[in-house]
């Protein structure tokens, strides 16, 4: 594991090469504040927690994670860099494993940067602060299931707008899974106990309670095993290819 | 140092490669030749750990590719064929990164890319952005990438392609350099490098190996080998034709200039394995023939390349 870290700074190095880190920045930005502004009401609710923030994460992640994520082995493949990369003395995990937490930690820094929110909060009112920084570990983890889902995605497929479609696709399953107006339905067509199975699947439903600074060691566990799902078959994914 | 046994890789209904064995020791830089398509990239692409062979294996330094892939990496370095990089990283980003990741950190890590940038002729665009060089300046990028680290294996995928006539020979120059204390497998299409720099060649031919020698053996195997080309002073009587024909160890005689019949020069061509400068030198001699110029062939890579590949 002693060589991911150059790979993570590479990687890193890379974002914010390109133009494109910093549009993505203020994308997250406006459209994490925007919604919770205008759609939730957030000022006007007057309510001193970031619940309303939050919300809107699993919707808005739909498109912001593949945009981020899409390019991450599509790119390699595409130009070829995967053939310096995989030859490089480290197993396909490391290289997985780098190039996904650098990812991450991109995610991570335009989370932190919403930090204004928090300042509006405390603005608005008295905040309890345990609750907003569950919320904000809450969207961090799920950023990194979506973001190992689009990782897997991305190992599929040397085109990038692929890689974005298919990710988006199997999120959107993710998220609607859990969305209110489709588990009533479920329950009208399927037994209870199976409407509830389906919905167990589901990012909104398991991040419902951490983004309510509710710390559910199951919903924690679902996101990491997600993670380490999507990351092993993309490490499959890799090395099959290649034996094609 | 690396021993290739039974390798073969079947694409689909393709048999990329087909049954391949050969090794390769310290010291030897080996030319690997073929035509497109021949199977030398997916050879390579197997030593280097890069794709699984379907069957068969290699070692590399007493490595075994399936059970130690991270140890066969360790001692190659490899420029693949289109010498990939990452284009938003100045040159020596780049190699700073390959040095990291081979686990060089510090002073040492300066050191390296500081004296491979120097052999690879790169410090005038040390500082440039990969993306802005040309192609000639990539491909050393990505062959000063597989030096980093001082291996004792070098696996070059064509590694002269793309370079202006200069480049070439400074590349060939750098490779001869560094052949003694290393082993080298390259692979080309250009007959000449082969000659220029390989001590020994490989000719595949869909998938399969069809020769095996140094320079001089593979070009022994041409019919050319120990022909005679005489150019006559004057046109040559049509009995001189038959005569030739009928001395020990003449092949065939085939006129190269001049009437058919009564050429003013031809090419003796020996049998197999014969000699035969000597026996048409005294011939003529005998027959008061004067003789403006003899030459001996040693053989043609190119037409024994041409004959064993089926081209
Ligand atoms: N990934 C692949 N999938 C299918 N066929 C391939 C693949 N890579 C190479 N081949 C086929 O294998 C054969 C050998 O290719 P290659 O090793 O690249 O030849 P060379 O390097 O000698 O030009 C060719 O017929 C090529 O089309
Ligand atoms: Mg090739």
């Amino acid at each position: 594991m002693k060589h991911a870290w150059p790979i993570i700074k590479r990687e890193l190095m890379g974002y914010f090469r390109s133009p494109v880190a910093y549009v993505f920045i203020f994308i997250f930005l406006v459209s994490t504040s925007g919604t919770s502004w205008y759609l939730g009401n957030f000022y006007t609710s007057n309510e001193a927690s970031l619940e309303l923030f939050f919300f809107f994460h699993p919707w808005l992640y739909l498109f912001l994670i593949p945009a981020v994520g899409m390019r991450l082995w599509a790119e390699e493949r595409r130009t070829g860099t995967m053939e310096i990369l995989l030859t490089l003395p480290i197993s396909s995990v490391t290289a997985v494993m780098s190039k996904f937490l650098a990812a991450w930690l991109f995610m991570g820094l335009s989370l932190l940067l919403t930090f204004p929110m928090i300042l509006t909060a405390n603005y608005l009112g008295d905040p309890d602060s345990g609750v907003m920084v569950t919320g904000y570990i809450g969207s961090f983890l799920m950023a990194g299931a979506y973001l190992a889902i689009t990782s897997f995605t991305s190992s599929l497929t040397k085109n990038q707008v692929i890689s974005f479609i298919l990710s988006f696709m199997v999120c959107l399953i993710l998220v609607m899974l859990g969305w209110g107006v489709l588990t009533r339905t479920l329950v009208e067509i399927f037994p209870v106990w199976l409407a509830d199975l389906i919905t167990q699947f589901s990012f909104t439903t398991h991040f419902n309670g951490l983004r309510r600074g509710i710390i559910d060691l199951r919903d924690v566990v679902y996101f990491a095993s997600i993670i380490v799902v999507m990351l092993y078959a993309n490490v499959l994914v890799l090395d099959n290819s290649r034996a094609k | 140092m690396i021993e290739i046994r039974e390798l073969s890789k079947i694409y689909g209904n393709i048999r990329a490669v087909d049954n391949i064995s050969f090794r390769v020791e310290k010291g030897e830089v080996l030319g690997f030749l073929g035509p497109n398509g021949a199977g030398k990239s997916t050879t390579m692409k197997i030593v280097t750990c890069y794709i699984p062979p379907t069957s068969g294996t290699v070692e590399v330094g007493g490595k075994d590719i399936f059970t130690d892939p991270v140890g066969v990496r360790e001692q190659i370095g490899y420029l693949p064929e289109s010498a990939p990089s990452y284009p938003e990283m100045t040159v020596t980003e780049f190699l700073s990164f390959i040095a990291e990741v081979r686990g060089y950190t510090g002073a040492e890590r300066t050191r390296r890319i500081d004296q491979i940038t120097e052999l690879t002729s790169l410090r005038d665009v040390q500082i440039q952005i990969i993306d802005t060089l040309s192609k000639g300046y990539r491909q050393r990028v990505c062959f000063a990438q597989a030096l980093i680290h001082d291996p004792p294996v070098l696996i070059l995928d064509e590694p002269t392609d793309g370079l202006d006539p200069n480049q070439k020979h400074e590349m060939r120059e750098v490779i001869r350099r560094m052949s003694k204390e290393k082993t080298i497998i390259l692979s080309t299409h250009i007959l000449e490098e082969m000659e220029a720099v390989c001590g020994r060649a490989i000719i595949i031919s869909r998938g399969r190996i069809v020769a095996d020698g140094t320079p001089r053996q593979l070009a022994a195997m041409s019919k050319y080998h120990n022909a005679v080309t005489l150019k006559l002073r004057s046109a040559a009587k049509p009995a001189l034709m038959k005569d030739l024909e009928k001395l020990k160890g003449v092949a065939e005689v085939a006129p190269l200039a001049g009437k058919k019949d009564a050429p003013t020069a031809f090419q003796i061509f020996a049998q197999k394995g014969k000699v035969i400068l000597q026996e048409v030198t005294s011939f003529l001699e005998k027959k008061k023939i004067s003789v403006e110029e003899v030459y001996l062939e040693h053989g043609r890579v190119d037409e024994v390349f041409r004959e064993v590949t089926g081209g």
